[in-house]
């Protein structure tokens, strides 16, 4: 005879508050089978779960009902809770008193009585729980790290410093990320590249890291410990196994104009090119879409194909440009490469591995002005933002990262801050911080935490630069929470003479050589114009590019903005919802370069944790099909979400369906399909759900206050 | 043949008589037929909306019928005030609850299939600009222009739907086509100081003449408006600017009809050229004349 015990938790005042948790204890003590109750302030404290295991072992539990919160947080509490005093997990189970009931009601009695309406429905369940093991699974003790910024970077050392096998994917030609584009830091004025680049040329040396740049994660599969991802080494024209990177192609290339993504359009670079000079790997690629050669050989294959000429004949062929003009076969960096590394017939391949765990450190962009990062539209929908700053027509309203590359010694001005359009040194330069931050307007509420910061050190590098230069900061808060931080922006004004105004700009126009800002300063209460020679943009954080398509790939919870959701924002803050997925630095919203280390530190020492296990232990609530009542239709295979579904003959000849416990989620979709009932979903199965209902409308309503008679469940 | 229903609405019955007199030469002159609405009313411009939401939007949704009852379905607004009172109206009818409201005051159905445009939006449509282009017989050569849209024509965006607020073209390649040279300057969407011409005719002064100083700093002959409001802010007070020591301006302000009437090869007086309060024709008379026949 099944011994059943249930416990209703106060939650505080959560539950407390609005259901009297003592009448639900003691209504719970006439239910069938159960055989003790009683409620407590915080059943998930030690003393509520000695509680739960005293009990046990006093009354011979069999079964336990925590009438408390939702399962999502503190159903593996009570489970381990539970297992500890020697009752099988499984048949521990939550009635949500709390989301479920006191959280939505405000009538006490009301409340009450339906708490004791849920925790009957559970009891009816626990009577029929069964005692379930968990399975296990092969874990694959390699880690993925997806992003080569500085958060993939620590996480990818930190990892393979604790002996595992680490993949670093990332999709440009460097890894580095926007911290090898800065020139100092903040608070501590450190210059980016002398903390960044030995943790690059770390990663490329470290023998348990294999680094695979210009690639990207093409399809992902499996589950924690077996997730089979597909990546794409896309096509680099240059073999880095055999290349030296000894620099001949790029200083020959003759394509010199092509606009530098690194230095954020303020340079040019060549077709056949090294990013920046500390890239790592140090080895170029050829930018197909610039390259003479690559152009040649695509015009001659198209046009020999128009004119339907043989393979011999095509490659006698001379092609011609759009232009009707003979186009050149270049093949410069060919001719000249010492080590024959360039291969201009290099293709995308594609390569399917397994992993047992997955950072994820893909990053974030700058805000465009030009809107074209709102991926969720389509291009001609696609609208400018901040019209009024000029961005796009003014030649020196720039972005703060554009002036980052000017104040950086190996960026295109060799650190010297020029203007744009004229290469004059800038007197006065006016900041106006907040674009593309708190801004509803622009689809951006959200603050993004690191421009008031390095605004500010900004303005204290441009008086390093140049003792002459007046900077003006248009502001609408300072948000300077960190350590050293307020101090930070303190003295960027009292000590480098920045001058602070709290107003937005309305307006940025040319007066001849200069620019008139246009703006409110709310402190003076008043419209104030600034004469400037360089207008900068502190533009705030947004989701990198393609990042929502990644997270659809990895199955994992982003929020409007195409940052990840963490598992738990306080007490998961590195896990996605999905198992042996992590997250760290801006994927998962806007971050400074220290809780970005911090986060990416944080995410290792959980897939490290992981690591150590022997194997991974599997849900045992998963589908599992009952052969002989199959007839094989398919109907689950079609519905399944995970393809957990295949067909395996029978006795006979007869084909039956099987679920593979390794891939199955136990969503129940197939159980709830099944025409046959030959699917049973373990933990929620026909018998289970079938008494929950029958709890619920069999019984009668013992606290139901008489005057309110209940409305009707289906109108009549 | 191009055929809208048209609302000239006070001004170019008034104070802009000569904005109703260039529009209605221009659009004869490249055939588009502008059918007058029938017993129109105020749009309620820059005194309704503010007292009283539903008289603004009551005013509107009458002139809104009366010009469906035209048979057409396409209205032009020359005037930029009676254009952005109408879109504010025409978007309040998105929602049902307020649709309900505004056809209760205006006694009846307000038609849902109206197109509202300004006449610049017409005027600049691919084909009537490539017509235009081909009917100069006058370039304006040698002129040079500071477009100016004022606020109402693009603002708010969500509304107007036309062109950038703040960094609008449209009348920009009108001017170029008519052969006349755009000078680029600040003052685009900039606020005249509007209806405060009334209340605060100190407000006004100074916007007007930051405007016209802008202009005049970018080396501008003349501005070009389609803002009856704007219009008589910046050309009739230039005066009153100087007396209070704000500038001393003397600068053409020009309708865009009356600039496209003048490269169309049409007289000052058909066009009211005189009527204006800032010398006009003079500047005008540098423009050679038409060499096309």
């Amino acid at each position: 005879m099944a011994r059943v015990g249930v416990f209703v938790c106060h939650c505080g005042s959560n539950i407390g508050g609005t259901v009297d948790c003592a009448a639900v204890a003691s209504a719970a003590r006439e239910m069938p089978g159960v055989v003790h109750a009683s409620d407590y302030k915080y059943m998930c404290s030690e003393p509520g779960q000695r509680l739960i295991q005293d009990k046990i072992a006093a009354e011979q539990l069999d079964r336990v009902v925590v009438a408390s919160c939702s399962p999502r947080m503190h159903e593996p509490t009570f489970r381990r809770t539970v297992a500890a005093a020697g009752v099988n997990p499984y048949r521990m189970e939550m009635a949500n008193l709390r989301e479920h009931c006191s959280w939505v009601h405000g009538d006490k009695p009301v409340a009450t009585a339906k708490a004791v309406e849920i925790v009957g429905m559970l009891v009816a369940k626990a009577l029929r729980d069964e005692a379930l093991r968990p399975g296990r699974a092969e874990l694959s003790k390699r880690l993925l790290v997806i992003g080569g910024g500085i958060a993939g970077i620590q996480a990818a050392l930190d990892v393979a410093n604790a002996g595992y096998e680490v993949t670093l994917v990332e999709r440009t030609p460097t890894i580095g990320g926007k911290m090898a584009m800065l020139d100092k830091t903040f608070p501590t004025l450190d210059c980016s590249a002398c903390i960044l680049t030995p943790l690059m040329v770390d990663v490329v040396q470290h023998p348990k890291i294999r680094l695979m740049t210009s690639a990207e994660v093409e399809e992902v599969h499996g589950f924690v410990g077996n997730f089979d991802v597909t990546l794409r080494q896309k096509a680099r024209y240059v073999d880095h196994a055999v290349c030296n990177g000894c620099g001949t192609c790029w200083g020959k290339c003759p394509v010199k104009d092509v606009v530098s993504e690194f230095d954020q359009g303020m340079g040019a670079r060549t077709a056949v090119y090294l990013p920046f000079p500390q890239a790592i790997p140090n080895k170029p690629v050829i930018d197909a879409a610039h390259c003479r050669s690559i152009a040649y050989r695509e015009a001659q294959a198209r046009q020999a194909a128009e004119q339907g000429l043989s393979p011999e004949q095509a490659t006698k062929l001379r092609p011609v440009g759009p232009d009707g003009k003979k186009l050149p076969p270049c093949g410069i960096c060919e001719k000249l490469c010492t080590t024959k590394a360039i291969r201009f017939d290099d293709e995308d391949a594609l390569v399917t591995e397994r992993f047992g765990a997955i950072v994820v450190a893909s990053g974030y962009d700058l805000f465009m002005l030009d809107g074209s990062h709102d991926e969720q539209l389509a291009p001609e929908e696609r609208k400018p933002y901040y019209g009024e700053y000029g961005y796009g027509r003014h030649p020196d309203v720039i972005t703060a990262l554009q002036l980052e590359r000017l104040m950086n010694a190996s960026g295109p001005t060799k650190g010297e801050v020029v203007r744009p359009s004229d290469g004059k040194h800038p007197r006065a330069v006016v900041f106006i911080a907040c674009v593309g931050s708190r801004d509803e307007k622009v689809g951006r509420p959200y603050c993004s935490k690191i421009c008031c910061m390095y605004t500010a050190k900004q303005a204290i590098m441009l008086r390093e630069h140049d003792p002459r230069v007046e900077s003006y900061v248009f502001y609408m808060d300072l948000r300077a929470g960190g350590r050293s931080y307020d101090e930070f922006t303190r003295r960027a004004q009292e000590v480098y003479g920045a001058h602070y105004l709290r107003g937005r700009v309305s307006r940025v126009y040319r007066k001849g050589e200069r620019y008139v800002v246009q703006g409110y300063d709310g402190l003076l209460g008043r419209p104030v114009e600034i004469e400037a020679d360089l207008v900068v943009l502190a533009n705030g954080v947004t989701s990198a590019r393609g990042s929502v398509e990644l997270m659809q790939k990895l199955s994992i919870s982003y929020d409007g903005y195409g940052f990840i959701n963490e598992a738990h924002v306080k007490l998961r803050p590195v896990e996605t919802n999905t198992a042996g997925i992590y997250l760290a630095g801006c994927a998962a919203g806007p971050k400074d370069i220290p809780d970005t280390v911090s986060q990416a530190s944080a995410a290792a020492a959980k897939v490290a944790g992981l690591f150590a296990r022997p194997f991974i232990e599997t849900e045992p609530t998963i589908a599992e099909v009952l052969a002989q009542r199959c007839v094989a239709c398919h109907l689950c295979d079609e519905v399944c979400p995970y393809g957990a579904v295949t067909f395996v003959e029978q006795k006979g000849g007869r084909l039956a369906a099987q679920i593979n416990p390794a891939v199955c989620k136990g969503c129940g979709v197939c159980a709830a399909g099944c025409r046959g009932r030959a699917i049973v979903l373990h933990g929620f199965n026909d018998q289970q759900l079938l008494a929950e209902v029958e709890s619920l409308f069999a019984r009668p309503l013992p606290l139901r206050p008489a005057r309110r008679q209940p409305e009707p469940l289906i109108a009549e | 043949m191009n055929a809208y229903s048209y609302y000239p609405g006070c001004s170019l019955h008034g104070t802009a008589v000569e904005y109703g007199l260039s529009t209605e030469a221009v659009c004869q002159a490249l055939g588009v037929e502008l059918r007058e609405v029938d017993d129109w009313n105020c749009c309620g411009a820059s005194s309704a909306h503010v007292a009283n939401r539903w008289l603004a939007h009551g005013l509107v949704a009458r002139n809104m019928r009366l010009a469906r009852a035209t048979g057409l379905r396409d209205l032009v607004i020359p005037c930029a005030a009676c254009f952005a009172r109408f879109k504010e109206t025409q978007a309040a009818l998105a929602d049902p609850e307020t649709a309900a409201a505004i056809e209760e005051v205006a006694g009846g159905a307000v038609p849902r299939d109206l197109t509202i445009d300004p006449l610049l939006a017409i005027l600049s449509e691919p084909g009537l600009l490539a017509k235009l282009q081909a009917a100069v017989v006058r370039p304006l050569a040698g002129l040079k222009l500071a477009p100016y849209y004022g606020c109402l024509l693009t603002r708010p965006p969500e509304v107007a739907r036309f062109d950038d607020p703040e960094d609008p073209q449209t009348l920009d390649r009108l001017l170029r086509v008519l052969g006349a040279e755009v000078v680029s300057w600040p003052g685009k969407t900039a606020c005249c100081g509007s209806s405060l011409a009334l209340s605060r005719t100190e407000v006004v002064l100074d916007l007007s003449h930051q405007l016209l100083a802008w202009a005049e700093e970018a080396g501008a002959d003349a501005i070009a408006t389609a803002c009856p409001m704007c219009h008589s802010n910046l050309d009739m007070r230039q005066g009153q600017m100087r007396r209070a020591g704000k500038g001393d301006h003397a600068l053409p302000v020009y309708y865009f009809t009356e600039l496209v009437g003048v490269a169309l090869g049409i007289g000052n007086s058909e066009l009211g050229i005189s009527r204006h309060l800032v010398e006009a024709a003079a500047l005008l008379g540098r423009v050679p004349a038409g060499t096309r026949s």
